[in-house]
């Protein structure tokens, strides 16, 4: 006779209801884990989208995600020229606020050139940017549709392809176009402040300036080794695609991540003391019940096989919940929520561990209750 | 069942509390005897006494002709499987196991001595039949009137065939004429089990019922 399923079946509504309150305590764990494991993934994507090994930026920058960086557009063709690069392509990227439908629209601008690294490195629905001029790929999570005219700056773009996930580690989504419309977009000054720039003698800023160019090295070359040979140059930085990665999870994102995962530490505590609270008061609750057993002769192994069953079965439902809770809502949060396969084993083992540790509370007060509580009233 | 100078106290020093002060009794198989007396007089020490579920402080006591305390000391290391073996237990307020229904109230105290899960119902339904609350046995404790809970826990207490039926309160929460039924009903039970039983009350209506009356006062046997 199983003690724990008769329980629970008895009490069948009250335990299901606190299932479901554990499982949407632990479904919001789950999505602080998410949203911290998409944070870390988001800051990277952009950094690993054209699929380099070397970022070449400007002299005693971190650039071009962490500091601004601007280097000469010909810089390119001096670093293809180097031993080990078999590609280098240039890069810009900005932030641009647009209107879409009545509202601002924040893009992460990437300029990159047609036939060079930098691109998008896959797309999901359309096609890629054939012609020179006035082309753009998106990011589906930006809300463009193949074929929608958006303006940027002083011109207005025509969405050819859909990318998946290419966001910036702010979030926003990412769109591409040419490298020469991008510098248009960045660089070119507005009619007015060209004029003014004339008036003074000046011909303004060269339109030919990226923020970094990016290279592909040959299988066995060593990116330090090639890092080393640019940082000669002295007007210029080279960054690893390792360093790089580096940067922006620990420096760029760094604060944002450490404060999601103290966050999520501090719910993971709480959790676990709720969850040994909910299953201490289940065990008081029947300490009455535990010490008529213990007089009829219920051996302490029943009265603990009971209470720690009790405990998993309400750890394992509230955690099935939460899961199937979150895996079902994730795509609707505003930001990319991340549940990868092991946060979700670690959750349930933490879980598993908790309702362990609590049930071993229950379990000492039951143990501890004596048998002729039973008698009289 | 025989006890031997039973004593029992709790603290030590001046704040040392006599609540059995060497109680001698001997009850025979067949017997409905009853322990009396004012609140705070040993009644329900002496039931757990009886009970092994609290050590006495000195004494000797034979259940069923097995010497089971000797010079305060239990003789038996498993109390739990005593317990099981030879005593039944009936509770005031009946104590019936919420999340089980009739039959399965009585089945449990047979399962937890080793009988599998059909001969022990088949055991339990039997029982229930015998105290006439058959027709309950499907039956949650939550929709038994007080007297049908009562009877299902009598059948719990039997369940095992105990040589001891010690009960506390039986029928205190029952009227008199209800009362009078369980009085009859466990008399009956003592003869056809050849048991005997023990019970703590304060209900005078039923005192003619038993055999012998033991009066506790301030933990002493004063009569009986």
């Amino acid at each position: 006779m199983n003690l724990a399923y008769r329980d629970i079946r008895h009490n069948l509504g009250r335990f299901l209801l606190t299932c479901m309150g554990l499982g949407l305590l632990l479904g919001v764990v789950l999505a602080m884990i998410g949203i911290y494991r998409g944070l870390v993934v988001d800051a990277l994507t952009i950094a690993r989208a054209p699929a380099i090994d070397l970022w070449v930026v400007e002299a005693n920058t971190r650039g071009p995600f962490a500091e601004a960086s601007r280097i000469p557009g010909d810089i390119r063709e001096a670093v293809a020229r180097i031993a080990d690069v078999t590609a280098a392509g240039s890069v810009t990227y900005q932030t641009v606020e647009a209107e879409h439908q009545g509202s601002k629209l924040r893009l992460y601008v990437i300029g990159y050139e047609l036939t060079r690294p930098g691109g998008p490195p896959e797309i999901a629905e359309g096609r890629e940017i054939t012609r020179s001029r006035y082309e753009m790929v998106a990011d589906r999570s930006s809300g463009l549709t193949l074929g929608e005219r958006i303006r940027l700056g002083r011109r207005t773009f025509t969405v050819v392809g859909l990318t998946r996930h290419q966001v910036n580690s702010g979030g926003d989504p990412a769109v591409y176009i040419t490298l020469a419309d991008a510098q248009k977009l960045q660089f070119e000054l507005a009619p007015p402040a060209a004029r003014v720039q004339l008036a003074r003698g000046t011909s303004g800023a060269s339109l030919n300036t990226v923020n970094a160019v990016v290279a592909r090295l040959h299988p066995s070359a060593s990116p330090d080794a090639t890092a080393a040979t640019i940082q000669r140059w002295k007007h210029l930085a080279a960054i690893t695609q390792e360093d790089q990665e580096a940067i922006l999870s620990r420096s760029l994102v760094d604060r944002a991540r450490r404060q999601i995962g103290l966050f999520t530490s501090l719910l993971l505590v709480v959790s676990a003391v709720i969850i040994a609270l909910i299953i201490y008061t289940m065990t008081m609750e029947k300490l009455k019940q535990i010490a008529t057993l213990k007089l009829i002769g219920a051996p302490d192994r029943t009265i603990i096989g009971m209470i720690v069953q009790q405990a998993m079965a309400l750890g394992s439902i509230g955690f099935t919940i939460g899961t199937a809770l979150i895996v079902g809502v994730k795509d609707y949060f505003p930001r990319r929520v991340i549940l990868e396969p092991d946060n979700v084993a670690v959750l349930g083992l933490v879980v598993f561990v908790v309702c362990l540790l609590s049930s071993g509370l229950g379990v000492r007060a039951a143990l501890r209750v004596d048998p002729a509580t039973a008698l009289g009233g | 069942m025989q006890l031997k100078r039973i004593s029992k106290h709790f603290g030590e020093g001046e704040a040392r509390v006599d609540a059995l002060r060497e109680v001698s009794l001997e009850v025979f198989p067949r017997q409905v005897v009853a322990l009396l007396g004012p609140s705070g007089s040993g009644k329900t020490t002496l039931l757990n006494v009886i009970g092994c579920i609290l050590d006495p402080s000195a004494g000797s006591m034979e259940l069923d002709g097995d010497l089971v305390l000797r010079d305060g000391e239990w003789q038996r290391s498993n109390l739990r499987r005593l317990r099981l073996d030879k005593i039944g237990f009936i509770f005031q307020f009946h104590n019936l196991l919420p999340f089980l229904d009739a039959t399965d109230n009585v089945a449990i105290v047979q399962q937890l001595a080793g009988a599998d899960a059909a001969t022990a119902r088949k055991r339990a339904s039997a029982l229930l039949d015998d105290l006439e609350v058959g027709h309950r046995k499907h039956a949650m404790p939550a929709k038994l009137s007080g007297g049908e809970a009562q009877r299902v826990a009598i059948a719990r207490a039997l369940a095992n065939s105990p040589r001891i039926i010690l009960a506390d309160e039986p029928t205190a929460a029952l009227d008199s004429k209800r009362a009078g039924i369980v009085m009859d009903l466990l008399r009956k039970l003592a003869v056809e089990h050849d048991a005997t039983i023990v019970a703590v009350t304060h209900d005078e209506k039923i005192f003619d019922r038993f055999d012998r009356l033991f009066h506790l006062r301030d933990g002493r046997l004063v009569d009986g």
